[in-house]
């Protein structure tokens, strides 16, 4: 018996981003693979490479960015892609939702015509149909009066709202995947776990892949079959989300679930992560995270430690007993 | 209580300096070509203009019948010379010295009047905005050209007055942007935090607002100068600003434009130094703006 | 330097009858309308304690902050000091000396064209502490919170990271040796592992200043941790005040226990199927009337719509603004009257 390949299959990714004169390596060796259905969390915190890990399965990166490795979505060889197929493979296999949808969606149209619009960009339909279309995503949404709503403009919306239709626009072309860059980040508490159960919600009745980017590992464990751990560029420890949660082996991985404050009730100081992330720029030649690392080994400095696969893969010469 | 403070005196030997602000911006304008070279530019025309006695081979009042428009390369006379037979070259030399006066002189003087009263309107905000930035507007709606001609004709022509209607004409402008960018950085929580520690509006202003809001408003006031030139040349080409026989850029290509079928070329070289001139200073303030405006 | 005047049990903040409403912009000309941000909220700060403030976008924790800071003019409503009338027995810039504020944008709130030691040495030198002193001062400060003033006295914000600028800040705030310091989302920003860094020094300088602090949040996680008290606030009022632990425990306004629910567990095997509440936040413009919760809240009845509910004592100082704990409301589950 033969297993369908992954939807998503990255290998040796690597990002540079060119800053004058500066190389900033934001992305160092990723590989990584989503199957059909599944969803992943890439957690890290701000310059561990998850947003921009995400952003190179459409190529969303700005001129001058070297994007090296390959990258496959839904059998086409991402890197290859020409300007058309590219626009195609954009909201169209692969949609993508933001942290901020105010700036995703253009402020002059209305948001029903942006939906519509979508549709017809990437579908031969008429413009009632896509209109119908655009109702029942509106629907499928859960915001109330759909059909008065779809009227409004993106200011007449709340934040919640704007981040429902958001993904009623990303939705709207039958998406096999769906990109999310930490949705509920910017949302109130109770606004932000509606969104989350929606995604849920859509993702299991529409079997799609979702690749969701969040700093919160409270919200990973809400939405996520898988977790990928990154720091500095690199996928530190990955697997199933109640493994990693429960029995952590990599040092960063532990040393973040035990800086989480709920755990600290009662005892006066939290325990923290000493240190830094390093400077991309600059990345130390053994494991990044060697200097902020409790169990530091001589190998760590000098050797880049790969991932490991075992119940939960994990990149770490001494990595704590799962 | 607090006073531990003093106590543990950590008054260490040396603390590493980060190179300031404008040693960054000079260091960055250093490396743009263009903006050097325009810079350079500059400073040669200044210099022309101080040099003007040493540098002009002929003085640019003295005229004959007997030489008039004669061509380029003409022996003596290497740039020709005018309707009156004046040595076009002499008198090119010792205009560059009316022209940068009247096209540079109103931009400063507007730099300091428009930020003042641009940065009072952006602080004080209110109704003291409303009021001020009005009767700014009352100003500002007019096209720069048009105000300038009204001003220099009611207060009659003569170098004074022309210098005099160009800065009115710019202090609008600048005020606008100061008051623009005075609003915004007012509102950025440093200056809240430097409220909520007790301090008045005039160490806010000084410490504060001006050392963020003079930059952006210097840029712009540059881009001024070679408004201001061409501006400068209008008038005098109008007759309301230098008098003839003195030699003045515009006023040069005022009175050659009867030649401008016999000697073309002739006509048209005090344009050409003004171009010159207005372009040097536009590419030095992109390049300034440039500098100046990196994400910190 | 400052001097406690009323003793311990003298509250060191007092605020009673705060309100705050903004004019909207273009409202039309016959019927002004305004953003009721804050609408009438009582409480006290006790000497040492840290109070936490939470609710969520448009809830007026931020503006309450401005207007005990003074930032902001209150439309009416008092501001008691250590028991000094704001403004009659303690002048502004006394008081200035005493509060001070953290903002949420570390980088907002650094003049990026000042090094750092001048940012911290600014309000010492307002008031009138000599140039030298002050940069001592600043270098001392800088220490205390973890950064090292030979590396970081000298340089300038952008080349600090998002946790070193938050350091900055509040060595910067507690250069004029403050009493009590607000702390305005003051780790909502950084990452969770830096948050952790910071929330430990707060900690520790808390003690060894003997400060009071006032900590808004929407992360109900850390103000579980940090705070003594909290007020639980929506539209503009406060719906629920007390002990910490008494609110975490035994929330007594729906909302409270809403938004306690709501909060994503770090455990796969404990994920809701429903979500706590419905809705988004409502807009302060045109607040429901009754009680402001009604429309979103599981135990709405016809009363609520009706009638405001006054804040109730629960027990101790707990107190909670529901119509279904107050006997006699005529709300159905309220608790039939006490003998």
């Amino acid at each position: 018996m033969q297993t369908p390949p992954a939807i998503i299959d990255i290998r040796n990714l690597a990002v540079t981003f060119r800053g004058g004169s500066r190389k900033v390596r934001a992305v160092n060796g990723v590989d990584l693979t989503v199957d059909r259905g599944e969803v992943l969390a890439l957690l890290g915190e701000s310059g561990s490479g998850k947003s921009v890990t995400l952003r190179s399965l459409l190529r969303l990166h700005p001129k001058g960015t070297l994007i090296e490795g390959e990258i496959k979505v839904a059998g086409q060889d991402v890197m290859r892609l020409g300007r058309r197929a590219l626009a195609d493979l954009r909201g169209g296999t692969v949609s993508m939702i933001f942290q901020e949808p105010r700036l995703a969606l253009d402020p002059v149209y209305r948001v029903g015509d942006q939906i519509v619009e979508t549709i017809r960009r990437h579908m031969p339909v008429s413009r009632s149909e896509a209109r119908a279309r655009a109702l029942r995503l509106f629907e499928d949404v859960r915001i109330p009066s759909p059909e008065s709503r779809l009227g409004n403009y993106p200011h007449e919306m709340s934040g919640g709202m704007l981040q429902r239709s958001m993904i009623a626009m990303a939705l709207a072309c039958d998406p096999a995947i769906l990109l999310a860059d930490e949705p509920t980040t910017a949302l109130d508490a109770t606004v932000q776990i509606q969104i989350l159960l929606l995604l849920r919600e859509l993702q299991t009745r529409r079997g799609l892949a979702v690749v969701f980017v969040t700093h919160d590992i409270g919200v990973a464990a809400q939405v996520a079959d898988k977790v990928a751990v990154m720091y500095a560029g690199r996928i530190v420890e990955s697997g199933h989300i109640a493994d990693v949660i429960h029995n952590p082996r990599h040092p960063y991985t532990q040393g973040l679930l035990d800086a989480r404050v709920e755990l600290a009730q009662g005892s006066s100081r939290l325990r923290t992560i000493e240190g830094a992330p390093p400077d991309l720029s600059a990345l130390p030649p053994g494991c990044a995270f060697a200097p902020r690392c409790g169990r530091v080994a001589e190998t760590c400095r000098t050797v880049v430690p790969e991932l490991h696969s075992g119940s939960t893969s994990v990149a770490c010469f001494e990595p704590l007993r799962g | 209580m607090a006073l531990t403070l003093t106590r543990e005196k950590a008054q260490p030997a040396i603390v590493l300096r980060s190179p300031g602000y404008w040693q960054g911006v000079l260091a960055r304008l250093s490396r743009d070509r263009i903006a050097m070279i325009a810079l350079i530019v500059v400073a040669l025309l200044i210099l022309m203009a101080i040099l003007a006695p040493y540098l002009a081979p002929d003085d640019p009042t003295r005229g004959s019948l007997a030489r008039r428009l004669k061509p380029l390369g003409t022996p003596g006379h290497v740039l020709g010379t005018d309707e009156l037979g004046r040595d076009m070259l002499s008198r090119l030399i010792w205009g560059a010295r009316l022209s940068l006066v009247m096209g540079v002189v109103p931009v400063p003087v507007a730099f300091v009047l428009g930020s003042a009263i641009g940065i009072i309107a952006g602080y004080a905000g209110g109704l003291t905005n409303s009021i001020i930035m009005r009767t700014v507007d009352v100003f500002y709606a007019f096209p720069s050209v048009l105000l300038a001609v009204a001003l220099s004709g009611t207060l009659g022509s003569g170098l004074t007055n022309a210098l005099v209607s160009l800065t009115v004409v710019f202090i609008p402008q600048i005020a606008r942007v100061a008051e623009s960018v005075t609003t915004q950085v007012h509102r950025l929580d440093y200056v809240e935090a430097a409220r909520a520690s007790g301090a008045g509006s005039l160490a806010i202003v000084r410490v504060h607002i001006l050392g963020n809001v003079l930059a952006p408003i210097f840029v712009f006031s540059t881009s001024l100068i070679s408004v201001s030139m061409i501006l400068a040349a209008g008038l005098s080409f109008l007759g309301l600003g230098v008098r003839p026989p003195d030699a003045e850029w515009g006023l040069m290509l005022n009175t050659l434009r009867t030649a401008i079928y016999i000697n073309p070329t002739i006509a048209a070289l005090p344009g050409v130094m003004i171009f010159i001139t207005s372009i040097a200073f536009n590419l030095f303030s992109d390049g300034l703006r440039n500098a100046m405006d990196v994400k910190t | 330097m400052s001097l406690d005047l009323g003793g311990p049990a003298q509250p060191l903040l007092t605020v009673q009858g705060l309100v705050k409403h903004f004019p909207v912009k273009g409202s039309g000309l016959m019927r002004r309308r305004v953003v009721r941000a804050v609408d009438g909220i009582d409480f006290k700060v006790k000497k040492g304690e840290t109070l936490g403030v939470v609710g969520e976008s448009g809830c007026g924790k931020s503006t309450t902050a401005r207007l005990i800071m003074k930032l902001l003019d209150p439309d009416s409503g008092t501001v008691l000091f250590d028991g000094q009338k704001l403004g009659h027995e303690l002048e502004l810039s006394a008081y200035r000396r005493q509060v001070q504020m953290v903002f949420q944008d570390s980088y907002a709130s650094l003049n990026p064209r000042l090094t750092i030691e001048e940012s911290i040495a600014f309000a010492p030198r307002i008031h009138g502490v000599t140039a030298r002193a002050a940069t001592e001062r600043a270098h001392a400060l800088l220490n205390r919170v973890g950064l090292d003033p030979g590396r970081f006295a000298g340089r300038y914000p952008h080349e600090l990271s998002g946790g070193q600028r938050q350091r900055v800040n509040i060595a910067r705030a507690l250069a004029l040796e403050p009493r009590l310091v607000i702390l305005d989302e003051a780790v909502s920003a950084l990452d969770k592992s830096v948050e952790a860094q910071v929330l430990n020094l707060l900690l520790d300088l808390k003690d060894e200043f003997g400060l009071t602090y006032i900590f808004i949040s929407h992360d109900l996680n850390v103000v579980r941790f940090l705070c003594d008290r909290v007020m639980v606030m929506y539209l503009g009022k406060a719906a629920e005040i007390g002990d910490t632990e008494a609110i975490y425990e035994r929330p007594g306004h729906p909302y409270s226990k809403a938004l306690l629910a709501s909060m994503p567990k770090a455990n796969p095997a404990e994920r809701m199927d429903e979500p706590p509440l419905a809705g988004d936040p409502p807009n302060p413009i045109d607040p429901p009337s009754g009680c402001r919760f009604h429309p979103r809240c599981a135990l709405a009845e016809p009363v609520c719509s009706q009638s405001e509910p006054p804040l109730l004592q629960l027990g101790g100082d707990h107190e909670a603004a529901c119509l279904a704990n107050m006997s006699g409301s005529g709300h159905s589950l309220a608790p039939s009257r006490a003998p």
